[in-house]
């Protein structure tokens, strides 16, 4: 049976890909409020915050905005697998002689491609707001190859409040913590202008790393070895996330 | 499809036990179902029927006792049962965002049948739902959207259907479309389980019926064995009053091909030979 793995996550892939395209509201409310917070931080805050550098701020910040909006994307995901739970569709499923995993990945693979698309639409406001780069080809796919890994590693985090939530409420709440973590980063202002323990902990969370790399891939600078710290976190979010994912599905279908 | 057909009975269900934490909701459960025939297992509410149906579909493991579905144990060989079975469970499980349509091409898909799309066509003008086929089934009522959960369990043909409570909540119209189609099922040899809490389904549909209580089976028999549990009837004769459903479906008239007798005749002034047990 293991052969239809890839049949079946491509059958279940789209179908929840088909659910998206007839709530593409889902796709557009994951794009606003970084949208928002974009606008709010360029053309009200953004004045006032001196980043050190002689970049456009719209280009200091736009890796965190990238971020925030895989971060509230991924919600999406764990609501969509709740309701599944919620319904009988998913027992239909387990009945069914499928590849038991392709459950869950066609479900992970909608949350790529979701969010994939909000990242774009975010990038194009961006680029109308004034965000210019001169990344070469390999850096533009070093971006995305980075904001897919967050993707994923943020995805399986979703997979397991949506297999363990009691409440709709609870399979999204999750995420606000996730939103938040950029604004203590590099993100939008430079770890070095805050008092020393926030600074600490700025500098050690995941999102610091991240967003330094990007943006030294946007602006065409070289990344030095923050990319290794930055894929380090992700790959290591990824591989823990997904452990507890299938160990918290193996609970849920046994 | 790797299932080859096995002698024996369709299934057989040994001293199945099941708790959760410290509630016994199965205390050795013992059945046969023989090939192509109905078997309703009857109880009230919380009698352990859906924990039975889940074990018997691999959703559940049980946590002593032993089964076979088609011939495959259903704890060592779960994948081989999910080839020969299909569950309607309690809860139509039919996806809202997809049409009718999409999701039985949903269903033909992952059971790897050429054209799905056929398939779906052909499940649609069965159970007259052709005209909704290309609406969302979250616009449906609870008759059609039944229908459509029971036309995606016979795809692919399993020799063995497992319907948990079919009619619960339906209107009497709907839950008479739901009989014929389980009496047509057996009628082409597919072997139907189906759990019930009312009494007049079983005596409609089954072959057999077991009765489920507290855990473990307290009977099983066919209706005349079981009804020879009791003092023999006595024959009276009393004017038999229509009940409220002769009415509503007198009145609503169509009823189907097969079953609108009590429609058609004027139900009214008929008086019936009815069975009165002695108290």
């Amino acid at each position: 049976m293991t052969t239809h793995v890839l049949g079946d996550t491509g059958i279940l892939t789209g179908r929840s890909l088909r659910h998206i395209l007839r709530s593409p509201d889902t796709i557009i409310t994951t794009a606003v409020t970084p949208i928002a917070l974009m606008l709010l931080f360029v053309y009200v805050l953004g004045g006032a915050i001196n980043t050190g550098s002689d970049e456009s701020y719209v280009n200091y910040m736009l890796p965190g905005i990238l971020l925030i909006t895989i971060a509230s994307g991924i919600a999406y995901t764990a609501y969509r697998l709740f309701l599944d739970m919620q319904g009988g569709i998913f027992e239909r499923f387990q009945s069914m002689p499928i590849a038991r995993s392709s459950v869950l990945w066609g479900h992970v693979l909608t949350s790529l491609v979701s969010n994939l698309i909000s990242v774009a639409i975010v990038i194009g406001v961006a680029l109308i707001m004034g965000f210019r780069t001169g990344a070469s080809v390999g850096a533009w796919l070093a971006v995305a190859g980075i904001l897919i890994l967050f993707t994923l590693a943020l995805t399986w985090l979703a997979v397991i409040a949506g297999l363990s939530a009691k409440t709709v409420d609870g399979a999204s709440a999750f995420s606000y913590p996730l939103i938040f973590l950029p604004f203590i980063s590099s993100a939008f202002v430079p770890t070095d202008s805050m008092p020393g323990p926030v600074a600490w902990f700025a500098e050690n969370q995941p999102v610091t790393s991240i967003v330094n790399t990007i943006r030294a891939l946007f602006a065409g600078d070289p990344v030095g070895s923050e990319i290794w710290i930055a894929l380090a976190w992700i790959v290591g979010i990824f591989v823990v996330a997904y452990a507890f994912a299938i160990a918290a599905y193996r609970r849920k279908i046994s | 499809m790797t299932t080859q057909q096995t002698l024996g009975p369709a299934i057989r269900v040994q001293g199945i036990e099941k708790s959760f934490k410290d509630l016994n909701v199965l205390r050795g459960v013992d059945f046969e179902v023989a090939r192509g025939s109905i078997f309703a297992l009857l109880g009230s509410n919380g009698a352990g029927k859906t924990t039975l149906v889940r074990i018997l579909s691999t959703l559940l493991k049980a946590d002593a006792g032993a089964a076979t579905v088609h011939g495959f144990d259903v704890a060592a060989m779960a994948g081989d049962v999910r080839e020969s079975i299909s569950l309607t469970g309690q809860f139509a499980a039919v996806d809202e965002v997809l049409t009718g349509r999409e999701n039985l091409v949903l269903v033909a898909k992952l059971r790897h049948l050429k054209d799905p799309g056929a398939i779906a066509d052909d499940l649609l003008a069965r159970f007259s739902l052709t005209e909704a086929g290309n609406r969302r089934a979250g616009t449906y009522s609870g008759g059609m959207r039944r229908r459509l959960d029971i036309a995606m369990s016979l795809i692919g043909n399993p020799p063995i259907i497992f319907l948990d409570e079919p009619t619960t909540g339906l209107d009497p119209q709907a839950r008479i479309d739901v009989w014929q189609t389980v009496k047509a099922l057996a009628a082409n040899g597919t072997t139907v389980l189906l759990t019930t809490q009312y009494l007049d389904e079983a005596e409609q549909l089954a072959d057999r019926i077991a009765i489920l209580h507290k855990g473990t089976i307290i009977r099983n028999g066919t209706l005349a064995e079981l009804k020879q549990l009791l003092p023999p009837a006595t024959v009276e004769y009393v004017e038999k009053q229509p009940s409220l459903e002769d009415v509503f479906l007198a009145l609503v008239g169509d009823t189907g091909d097969e079953s609108n007798g009590a429609a058609e005749t004027s139900a009214a002034d008929r008086t019936v030979a009815a069975r009165k047990e002695p108290r």
